[in-house]
């Protein structure tokens, strides 16, 4: 394939991930919001499988397998299992309201753009333009971890904002050593299960998986 | 006397010894193995001892443990100083450890266990503040003896305010700590190497060396318990068991004293006059304010830790003035100072540990450590209250024992006063001596009170006299093999002070390159001249031989024209038969012309019943100053800046979110 339309490939998949970022911020209905989870992780298994191709790295193909395997399959599967456990399919509250965060989303992707500047020219690889977004999709993940104010949804934004990560390490450094690529999957994994134990306890303590009941766990 | 193997390495043989019979207690949480243990332990003291001693007169040798971090091994080294200090810790040790043996005769398996590996850790860990040769190891060694000491205090952690005691005590630990470990940076000058040799090279400017000082006095001074650092010394040592307030008094504190010579003497340099002069100050203040406490106090220990802080003041004048004579150029009076300083801290280490394991056995004996509870405690304990009497007759420095030579040497320090050339100083220096005179004569008062009180008259109230007789009287014994051992240190030191004065020239001369007088090292066995026989000598050979022949002489003209005229009544009854044993002076009316001549001293809470009262009470409660003046303050600003920095905690997860975020943006934009 041709060098340019690869770099456009990829660019098209790095907006799509940022597309589906905005999505899961706007977003209400927690099972609409793992499939968007999930959505995200196949095109993070895109973009990593044709940068392997691009590269001739076979370590990548093996890293995308196990996105897809995990974030595609695995954890949506598990976090399914959950909230069907845990009957919490009702609709997401945030603390602010949706186009106000929108337009905070806006501010950090732009934020996020001139951060990634200087290092994009740098770089030399095809795919530096992404750099960008990917930083972006981290931050507005980890705003989504702010504004929910219920625990699966900001266990959802937390692994997005792996995703993003993720998306970072192959678009500018054409991904890490295979060892940390399977050690952090691992962690989130185990990070997911733990998680899941925590939601019954914290239901269980507070009948109810609201955060703000753990503002009494505060010491006075 | 030469080995093969170098000293250094046999001493750390002894000290691993420690910890290992330590572990050994936890593996086999039985009565009798504890009491082998601690038995042992007293062997290993005694080892160090005989080695620290035989380092004093052998060139310094070095020693790199293979421990520690990578590329930060553990430094060790063995010089006079520290021999000296080996030989303080050993020796006190042995005598506090053979008492231990029989102490904790009472305490079941488990916790024995426990109070084995705390003691035998904090021994080791003493040893190891001694011999580290690098800021690491000192400070890993000073705070593993802070933990294990805390732990000991706490050993009867039921009772809150013990709890209370140990968390006063640990804070100003950690205080100290901190500050210590501020005065290393300041001294490393940021080049990273921590070792001692490094340090000792490192050039200072006078500020930063000032500063240095001034960090290192004040970190070993809240270990040591100097005013107004000393709050957790009447709390920590009556908390504590009896064998361990003796370990903590008597070493613990010297351990202080020896980081500071350490580190003003050897590893900052350079001593100057100014810096002997806030020395004697704090010293003066802090002998007095010891004293005077202690007068007012009825808990034996609280008593005993009140003198504690006192001798502490009595070291620092030494050190003190020892520090104003090199720093004016006069070696030899400034070695005669820190010797004097040295001679104390042994001496102190000697008879508060015997007073302490004595206030341990009336403890046992009766349950009581409120004086003004007990009474004719001598009938039922007559050889605790012999070796409790050395220990009294020691800490008044009466002569011919220890405690005068140590103070006369101060004494005589103070009087080479003519020789500097600053008026105002040479003015001030025989002002800390008469400190130190009165605060002789006050601590002779208050051991009258104590033995008085204590042992001599009749019990004071029959249901303790009961609880001594029924729990077997006298002391068991391993503790009275333990008191024997310390006693006899005291009568020695006294009766042979030259022996220790060449071995303390000697430490003097490897740390300040100064040495007494020819003249005083002439001394011999007989008379000691601390200068120049034409300006004092003392021979406490010929005091105890005069003593001792006016005494039998005294005996027998008694006996030669009383005899058979011998009337027997109660004691203390002053001729008037209906007086019951509560009509006895007690403690608290012994202080009360003190309490009279000092009041401003003293924050009291006094309530005197009138002379209508039915049903009299009398109620005196004395509160030491520094609490409301110092520490109270303190601890409402601690508590308003917490209670400011709380409003942090939200409690809400999206705040606590928010810091993170925010902090990583700012960090992104600022350092990109």
């Amino acid at each position: 394939m041709d060098q340019t339309l690869i770099g456009q490939f990829v660019s098209l998949l790095a907006a799509i991930l940022l597309l589906i970022s905005f999505a899961m911020l706007s977003q209400r209905r927690v099972l609409t919001l793992i499939k968007l989870f999930a959505w995200q992780g196949a095109a993070l298994a895109a973009s990593t499988a044709i940068v392997a191709h691009t590269t001739g790295q076979p370590h990548l193909y093996f890293s995308a397998g196990l996105t897809v395997l995990l974030k595609v399959m695995l954890i949506p599967w598990a976090l399914h299992r959950l909230i069907d456990r845990l009957f919490v399919r009702w609709d997401v509250e945030t603390l602010i309201n949706i186009p106000a965060t929108m337009l905070i989303g806006i501010g950090l992707v732009i934020f996020a753009f001139a951060l990634a500047a200087p290092i994009s020219h740098m770089a030399g690889t095809f795919t530096r333009s992404t750099l960008g977004i990917a930083m972006a999709s981290i931050l507005i993940s980890f705003l989504m971890m702010i504004v929910r104010r219920k625990a699966v949804p900001q266990v959802i934004g937390f692994l997005a904002m792996e995703n993003g990560l993720f998306f970072a390490a192959t678009s500018a450094t054409y991904g890490m050593p295979l060892v940390v690529e399977l050690g952090v999957a691992l962690d989130v994994l185990v990070g997911t299960f733990i998680f899941g134990i925590f939601f019954f306890h914290i239901r269980e303590q507070f009948d109810s998986l609201d955060i703000r009941h753990m503002e009494k766990l505060k010491e006075e | 006397m030469s080995s093969s193997l170098p000293l250094i390495t046999l001493v750390v043989g002894a000290a691993l010894g420690w910890l290992a019979a330590g572990l050994l207690g936890v593996m086999i949480p039985r009565r009798g193995a504890a009491r082998g243990l601690f038995l042992l332990g007293a062997l290993g003291g005694l080892a160090i001892a005989v080695l620290g001693l035989m380092a004093v007169w052998q060139p310094a040798e070095q020693l790199t443990l293979p421990l520690g971090l990578p590329d930060l091994p553990f430094h060790l080294r063995l010089d006079p100083l520290a021999g000296f200090f080996l030989m303080l810790l050993g020796g006190v040790s042995a005598g506090i450890s053979v008492y231990a043996a029989g102490y904790f005769r009472e305490e079941t398996g488990g916790r024995l266990a426990l109070i084995c590996l705390q003691y035998h850790v904090f021994l080791a860990s003493m040893a190891f503040v001694i011999l580290a040769d690098d800021a690491y190891l000192f400070m890993v060694a000073w705070e593993t003896m802070a933990l294990s000491s805390y732990f000991l205090v706490i050993t009867d952690h039921k009772l809150p305010a013990n709890r209370s005691a140990g968390f006063l005590y640990l804070l100003i630990a950690h205080l100290g700590a901190i500050s210590i470990l501020l005065c290393f940076g300041v001294m490393n000058g940021g080049h990273g190497d921590y070792t001692f040799e490094a340090l000792r090279a490192a050039r200072l400017t006078p500020q930063w060396s000032s500063v240095a000082f001034l960090l290192a006095f004040f970190g070993f001074g809240a270990k040591a318990g100097m005013i107004p650092l000393h709050a957790w010394l009447p709390e920590a040592h009556p908390a504590a068991p009896s064998p361990v307030s003796a370990l903590m008094s008597g070493v613990m504190l010297k351990t202080a004293i020896y980081g500071m010579v350490r580190v003003i003497y050897d590893l900052i340099g350079g001593v100057r006059w100014e810096w002997g002069m806030g020395v004697l100050a704090i010293g003066a203040g802090t002998t007095l304010f010891g004293v005077l406490y202690a007068l007012m106090q009825h808990d034996l220990k609280r008593l005993l830790a009140y003198h504690s802080v006192e001798n502490i003041g009595i070291i620092l004048l030494g050190l003190g003035m020892s520090m104003v004579f090199i720093g004016s150029g006069h070696g030899a009076a400034g070695a005669l100072g820190l010797i004097a300083a040295l001679y104390h801290t042994l001496n102190h280490a000697v008879f508060k540990g015997l007073l302490f394991l004595g206030a341990g056995s009336i403890l046992h004996s009766t349950g009581q450590r409120n004086l003004n509870h007990m009474g004719g405690l001598i009938h039922g304990m007559p050889q605790t209250a012999f070796y409790f009497l050395v220990g009294a007759l020691a800490i008044s420095a009466l002569p011919p024992l220890n405690g005068f030579v140590s103070e006369w040497l101060t004494f005589q320090t103070a009087l080479q006063a003519p020789i500097l050339q600053n008026d105002s100083v040479r003015s001030l220096l025989p002002l800390f001596a008469a400190t130190l005179a009165l605060a002789g004569a006050l601590t002779a008062m208050c051991f009258v009170k104590v033995y008085g009180i204590a042992f001599l008259g009749r019990p004071r109230e029959a249901r303790h006299a009961a609880h001594a007789a029924a729990a077997g009287g006298d002391a068991g014994g391993w503790e009275r093999c333990g008191m024997a051992w310390l006693a006899a240190g005291c009568c020695i030191l006294g009766l042979f002070p030259v022996t220790l004065l060449l071995t303390l020239n000697r430490v003097s001369v490897s740390i300040t390159r100064a040495g007494l007088s020819d003249a005083a090292l002439q001394s011999n066995w007989l008379w000691l001249v601390p200068t120049a026989p034409a300006q004092a000598s003392y021979s406490p050979i010929i005091f105890l031989v005069v003593i001792f022949s006016v005494t039998l002489l005294t005996f027998f003209l008694v006996r030669r024209f009383y005899h058979g005229r011998i009337r027997h009544a109660d004691p203390w009854d002053c001729g008037f038969p209906e007086q019951t044993p509560r009509m006895q002076d007690s403690a608290d009316a012994f202080g009360q012309p003190i309490r009279h001549v000092f009041g401003p001293v003293y924050l009291m809470q006094r309530h005197l019943p009138g002379p209508d009262d039915a049903a009299p009470r009398y109620s005196l409660k004395i509160e030491d100053r520094h609490w409301r003046w110092l520490y109270l303050p303190v601890a409402r600003l601690a508590e308003f800046a917490s209670s400011k920095i709380a409003l942090l905690q939200q409690g809400r997860i999206s705040i606590y979110l928010m810091y993170s975020f925010l902090t990583l943006i700012a960090l992104l934009v600022f350092v990109r």
